[in-house]
């Protein structure tokens, strides 16, 4: 029987370990604070999998309050747990990739001076996720949402000496804040459509919800709310527009990448809208909305991971589309579909960061893939893993993206939302993209000529036990976890409460009926009926004669007008140069010179102060510091309160 | 309620207090010279806390779990309120007397005196709140009073400290005065001293009388408000929170306003609740007042201790918001947001007694200029209350702050609520700017740097900041003990 | 005979004394003194209600509690004089106008 407070230790354990290694790390030593956060986040993993096994096993759905902040005008605030299926398996997630990573960290990060606080915030992070994906209520959600962020922002910035970390931090944050504006306004429309900001509450009033009072008349609330929440969703996960932090986060330590920008707080958004489905199965067009942006996203994301040289950021835009790929599935009402390929995901793309990172040490923090090649050889096992996570991620059957993506891709076929056709499309020819820059990354790095010099190519070795045996721990799962799980977690109602499908939207049971049902043989077996498995393999095909041999062959397009809009991300940081930062910035000058410092700091601000500040003065006067003075004003209120009651009768 | 017989036992924490105060004074003559000082420091703390234990506990009847009861022949009330209000007390004292012992043996008066007189002023303290009648709240007021003018004047080669005592003194002797008359006037009228007798004889002689009610209230109210130090009666707060020697300080500003709540509370809300309509606005006055004043005042001080004093005549203002609430809600925030004040109290003035160095008093806000560096704990603690008397999230104060600002609009009064945020904005720039000189200004050029503190020191400090901090985060426990108190008068 | 003195002749008087008392407090300038025995007059003069009240009423509370004040008033003065004392060993002086140091 699991209780209650072992539910409570899984976020608590490492947020007492990131304390311990935070305040204590400088003073007890760097090997302390790393067994602080490990074995934290160590305990958190087995709590989860003990509530897992209980939770999945036996269908037992906790749902309680733990600690009630405060009431104010008959809305409790309070910080409780949810843990049904799908939270057992974020959770799963979240402290195994979390566990990976931290003991990855222990070789990655072992001559950095920010050692002990690095801990800290990962062990942090593991806290705030886990607050996240626990939530019973809207507040702890935004808590966990803020906190993630906050802790990513700092990771980001680890490095906050280098000029490029600390604009790529500010551009993370102020990207954020437009997401969680709308975050926030949409839990507000919550608390003011529900009167209540628990789920289940909210959740049972949903349907009943029409107009609302505070929005202009015609306006539907469920499609508002939806709206608004979503532009959380998007900030976080970095759905296009808002989608230009991410590339740059890459800033961030490996480790880092791999943790928060790969596996799991880039997918809260996604989490969010899945656990938000009984909110965005009321609403046609917050649906609509979702998948165009997720297929948009997937597709053209996808292309930038193509001209992208920094190893990094050819994962990173590779996370960007993938995510893509999610939130349409999310748009097709396949919630189940996504949470599959989150779940996927997580692995395969921790995987591919970490053994990213790996090169990177080999290569003395080099991260130009036009300085690698050839590395197979000296790096077996990084290689290995890294074609382990590559099939993967290119969908090529039975490993463990084939399984997620394929049914996403044919669930948005089988959707009748408005939209999906075009969508269907662009994840279709998404797949033949994802395995081309896939196979480029691995035919620039590991195969062909070594580029680098010869200092460095002395000095390539593979690199330690703490950074491999995370490595090969997660290649199993990049292998296998899909096939294995395919067939409980999409078939078989898993997910049966925790997310709600509307009436003939159930796009993950036709996608399956199709596919011939959820066997990991048959659904194998299906793949050679399917266009998407021979784009796969053209792409496949494609990446290894274009990028075999140098000089590139890709090079007769070069500086050509695609070409050079893929290499300017499509301008969209240029833009927001141009608009958002540059306007921002004449608007302001404007604001500043003519309303702030001449009628907001003149006459409020230093004419408030100027006021405060003289009344303080003649305040002091009247303390004269004389007995009979102060007698005198005791007296004088007693006289004039009976003067005034005297005078009122 | 229970019976009204004899009942001794429910008397408990105050014949314990007594016989510390003997004890202390007999410890004083007898123990050897070199020992006694320590002994009688750690004796005099552990007996509050014992104190304290046994008012919570409710140690041969009463306590806060226990039923309210009416003893001692119709004089004494015990109920959960005045459980927690003395175990709140007595933590105050024992708080305060922890962070005495540096300062008092820097100036030569770590003597049995202080203990003694420390000890008696709580007992005058414990009776009042305990108080089921006028005569022992006039008592226990004396000898709370009498104490401290005692405390003030024990450093006798201090000329600031007997200037002080002489204000306290008089103006004090002029508050019991108006309190009396007060309170020989309502006798008059309703023939009765027990306070819920006074009260059940207003609601059933109906309105006759009412000028004279009306009467005793206003004298009775002014008196009640000096205590409290509530604008315009709060005039002697400034000058002897300054002159005082800064534990005496400390203990001044922390358990009295205690006490002196849980009166304003007995004569208004229980004794005289009927005329809630006469007494509503002019408590609405004396919190607006008290709030404009402290918060205003506040911010010209050069003296660090002179500038809390200002920050309490604000605090005070807010007590008294709570109560003008009247009702369970509201007197639930007062009685919160005194115990939360008399916390930041402690951990405040008990960072200045510790800092103001051994006997010499460094108190002027420059001393503090560059405090992080050399003394961190204390700067962080200090920072930490800071933000908790500005009432920022997520310290104790904020807490405290919001349930009295929810408890003035559920009773029907946003504008009030309003003008008490505005003055509370007034406010956050002095408590900033202390804050400021800690961490970002530099030591002025040839001041001799504050003494570093001694460890035990620091961790008190910690202690205090930490617990600040703790019920800022989860006030939920101390809420209910309050709500129930409030119930339970 | 005249009519005995009424209820309100006491408390008239004690009006006036208390009047007294309290001008003496904050109209005198000069001397501490001087205000100590006002307080001892306020004092007086809330006994005096306390005893008229207690005798129109035929109630005996308020004389006892005029016991109490009296007993305190004593150890009041007892306090005041002494710091009177205290205060002077330090400046020679008990004029009010000398004890204003404190202020601001």
């Amino acid at each position: 029987m699991v209780s209650h407070s072992l539910i409570v230790s899984a976020p608590m354990a490492p947020l007492a370990g990131a304390l311990a290694a935070g305040l204590l790390g400088a003073r007890l030593g760097r090997a302390f604070a790393h067994w602080c956060a490990i074995l934290s986040v160590g305990w958190a993993f087995v709590a989860s999998v003990l509530i897992a096994r209980e939770v999945v096993g036996e269908g037992v759905v906790f749902n309680f309050d733990w600690y009630v902040w405060a009431r104010a005008g008959g809305v409790s605030l309070s910080a409780g747990f949810l843990v049904d299926n799908l939270t057992a398996m974020m959770m799963l997630v979240v402290t195994f990739v979390s566990l990976m990573v931290h003991i990855y960290t222990v070789g990655y990060m072992a001559e950095d001076p920010g050692y002990c606080r690095f801990f800290s915030y990962i062990a942090l992070f593991t806290f705030a996720m886990l607050m996240l994906v626990m939530a019973n209520n809207f507040l702890q959600l935004f808590f966990g949402w803020e906190a993630v962020g906050l802790v990513s922002y700092l990771l980001i910035g680890f490095w906050f000496k280098k000029a490029s970390a600390t604009y790529a931090n500010l551009k993370a944050f102020l990207v954020n804040r437009v997401g969680d504006l709308g975050f926030l306004l949409g839990v507000g429309l919550v608390l003011a459509a529900f009167g209540s900001l628990d789920y289940a509450e909210v959740f049972a009033a949903a349907p009943g919800v029409g107009a609302l009072a505070s929005l202009p008349a015609g306006w539907d609330a469920a499609t508002v709310i939806c709206l608004l929440l979503f532009v959380g969703a998007m900030g976080k996960s970095a759905q296009f527009p808002l989608h230009v932090w991410l590339p740059d986060s890459m800033e961030g330590p490996t480790p880092i990448s791999a943790l928060i920008h790969a596996a799991t707080m880039v997918t809260a958004g996604i989490f969010m809208v899945a656990r938000m489905s009984p909110l965005f199965e009321l609403s046609e067009t917050a649906l609509s909305v979702v998948l165009m942006v997720g297929a948009l996203t997937a597709f053209f994301m996808g292309l930038l991971g193509l001209v992208q040289n920094d190893i990094k950021r050819v994962v990173a835009y590779s996370t960007l589309s993938q995510l893509g790929y999610m939130t349409a599935a999310l748009g097709a009402s396949a919630y189940s579909a996504a949470i599959f390929h989150l779940f996927t995901h997580a692995f395969f793309k921790a995987l591919l960061f970490l053994a990213a990172g790996s090169v990177i040490i080999a290569m003395h923090h080099e991260q130009n893939m036009a300085k690698m090649g050839g590395l197979r050889k000296k790096m077996p096992v990084t290689y290995w893993t890294a074609l382990a996570g590559s099939l993967a991620l290119a969908g090529l059957p039975p490993f463990a993206g084939f399984y997620s993506k394929d049914v996403i891709i044919e669930a948005v076929g089988a959707s009748l939302a408005p939209g999906a056709n075009v969508a269907y499309w662009a994840l279709t020819a998404g797949a033949f993209v994802t395995a081309l820059y896939t196979t480029r990354l691995l035919m620039l790095a590991f195969h062909g000529e070594g580029r680098m010099d010869d200092h460095t190519r002395e000095h390539i070795k593979e690199s330690p036990l703490t950074v491999t045996v995370p490595l090969v721990l997660l290649a199993i799962p990049s292998v296998l976890i899909g096939a294995v799980t395919v067939a409980p977690m999409l078939a078989g109602g898993f997910f049966d409460g925790a997310i709600v499908v509307g009436e003939g939207r159930d796009t993950v049971a036709m996608a399956l009926e199709k596919m011939g049902g959820a066997s990991w043989s048959g659904m194998a077996a299906h793949a050679i009926y399917s266009p998407v498995f021979y784009l796969a393999l053209a792409g496949v095909a494609a990446g290894v004669w274009l990028y075999s041999g140098y000089p590139l062959r890709t090079e007769m397009f070069a500086r050509g007008p695609i070409y050079r809009a893929l290499l300017a991300k499509y301008g969209f940081d240029d833009f927001n140069d141009w608009f958002f930062a540059g306007g921002a910035r004449r608007l302001a000058a404007v604001l500043w010179r003519r309303v702030d410092a001449a009628v907001i700091d003149n006459f409020f601000v230093n004419g408030a102060a100027r006021l405060v500040a003289m009344s303080s003065r003649a305040a002091r006067k009247v303390q004269t510091g004389a007995i009979y003075h102060y007698a005198f004003s005791m007296l004088c209120a007693v006289a004039l309160v009976l003067a005034w009651r005297l005078w009122l009768r | 309620m229970g019976g009204a017989g004899f009942q001794v036992g429910y008397a408990g924490a105050e014949m314990f207090v007594f016989l510390a105060a003997c004890a202390v004074l007999l410890g004083d003559l007898f123990l050897p010279a070199e020992r006694r000082g320590a002994v009688l420091h750690w004796g005099a703390i552990g007996a509050c806390v014992l104190t304290a234990g046994i008012a919570w506990t409710g140690f041969g009847g009463g306590g806060f779990d226990g039923e309210p009861a009416i003893a001692l022949n119709g004089f004494f009330v015990s109920s959960p309120f005045t459980a927690l209000m003395k175990t709140a007390v007595m933590l105050s004292v024992g708080g305060s007397l922890l962070f005495s012992r540096r300062y008092l043996e820097g100036a030569g008066m770590l003597c049995g005196e202080y203990y003694a007189l420390a000890l008696t002023s709580s007992l005058g303290m414990l009776v009042m709140v305990s108080a089921a009648h006028l005569l022992p709240l006039y008592i226990g007021l004396e000898l709370m009073s009498l104490s401290l003018y005692a405390l003030i004047a024990l450093d006798r080669d201090n000329l600031r400290a007997s200037e002080s005592a002489i204000k306290y003194f008089v103006l004090g002797a002029l508050a019991s005065g108006l309190f009396l008359y007060g309170a020989s006037i309502i006798y008059g009228a309703t023939g009765e001293l027990g306070i819920a007798e006074i009260a059940a004889r207003i609601i059933s002689g109906g309105g006759e009388a009412r000028a004279a009610l009306g009467l005793g209230l206003v004298f009775m109210l002014a008196g009640v408000a000096f205590k409290i130090g509530a604008a315009p009666f709060h005039m002697w707060l400034p000058d002897v929170y300054q002159g005082a020697p800064a534990p005496v300080t400390l203990f001044i500003a922390a358990a009295p306003k205690i006490a002196a709540m849980v009166m304003m509370l007995r004569v208004l809300v229980e004794a005289l609740g009927v005329l809630e309509s006469d007494w509503r606005p002019m408590l609405i006055i004396l919190a607006v007042a008290s709030l404009a004043v402290g918060n205003i005042t506040a911010i010209v001080q050069t003296n660090i201790k002179r500038m809390l004093a200002y920050s309490a005549i604000a605090h005070s203002g807010f007590i008294v918001l709570g109560v003008l609430a009247g009702d369970d809600a509201g007197v639930a925030a007062a009685v919160f947001y005194v115990i939360a004040y008399a916390l930041m109290t402690v951990g405040g003035f008990g960072a200045v007694a510790l800092l103001a160095g051994e006997g010499k008093e460094r108190a002027e806000l420059s001393d503090i200029k560059g405090l992080a560096a050399n003394n961190g704990v204390a700067a962080a603690v200090l920072m930490v209350l800071m933000f908790s008397m500005a009432g920022i999230p997520p310290v104790v104060g904020f807490a405290a702050k919001l349930s009295v600002l929810q408890a003035v609009l559920a009773a029907g009064l946003p504008w009030l609520a309003v003008v008490a945020v505005l003055l509370s904005v007034v406010g956050a720039f002095y408590y900033l700017r202390v804050v400021k000189l800690m961490y970002f200004d530099l030591p002025e050029k040839g001041a001799v740097a504050l003494p570093v503190l001694p460890r035990g020191a620091q961790a008190s400090l910690a202690a205090v900041g930490a617990l600040v901090l703790l019920l800022g985060i989860f006030p939920g426990k101390l809420l209910a003990a309050c709500e129930t108190a409030a119930r339970l008068l | 005979m005249s009519a005995a003195p009424g209820l309100s002749h006491f408390l008239i008087l004690a009006a006036a004394l208390f009047v007294i008392g309290v001008a003496g407090i904050f109209v005198n300038r000069r001397n501490i003194l001087v205000i100590l025995m006002s307080v001892e007059l306020m004092l007086l003069a809330v006994n005096m209600n306390f005893v008229a009240f207690s005798r129109f009423l035929n109630d005996i509370h308020g004389q006892v509690f005029v016991f109490f004040i009296l007993t305190v008033a004593a150890a009041e003065s007892a306090i005041g004089l002494a710091i009177l004392v205290v205060a002077f060993r330090g400046r020679r002086s008990i004029n009010i106008e000398d004890w204003k140091n404190l202020r601001g």
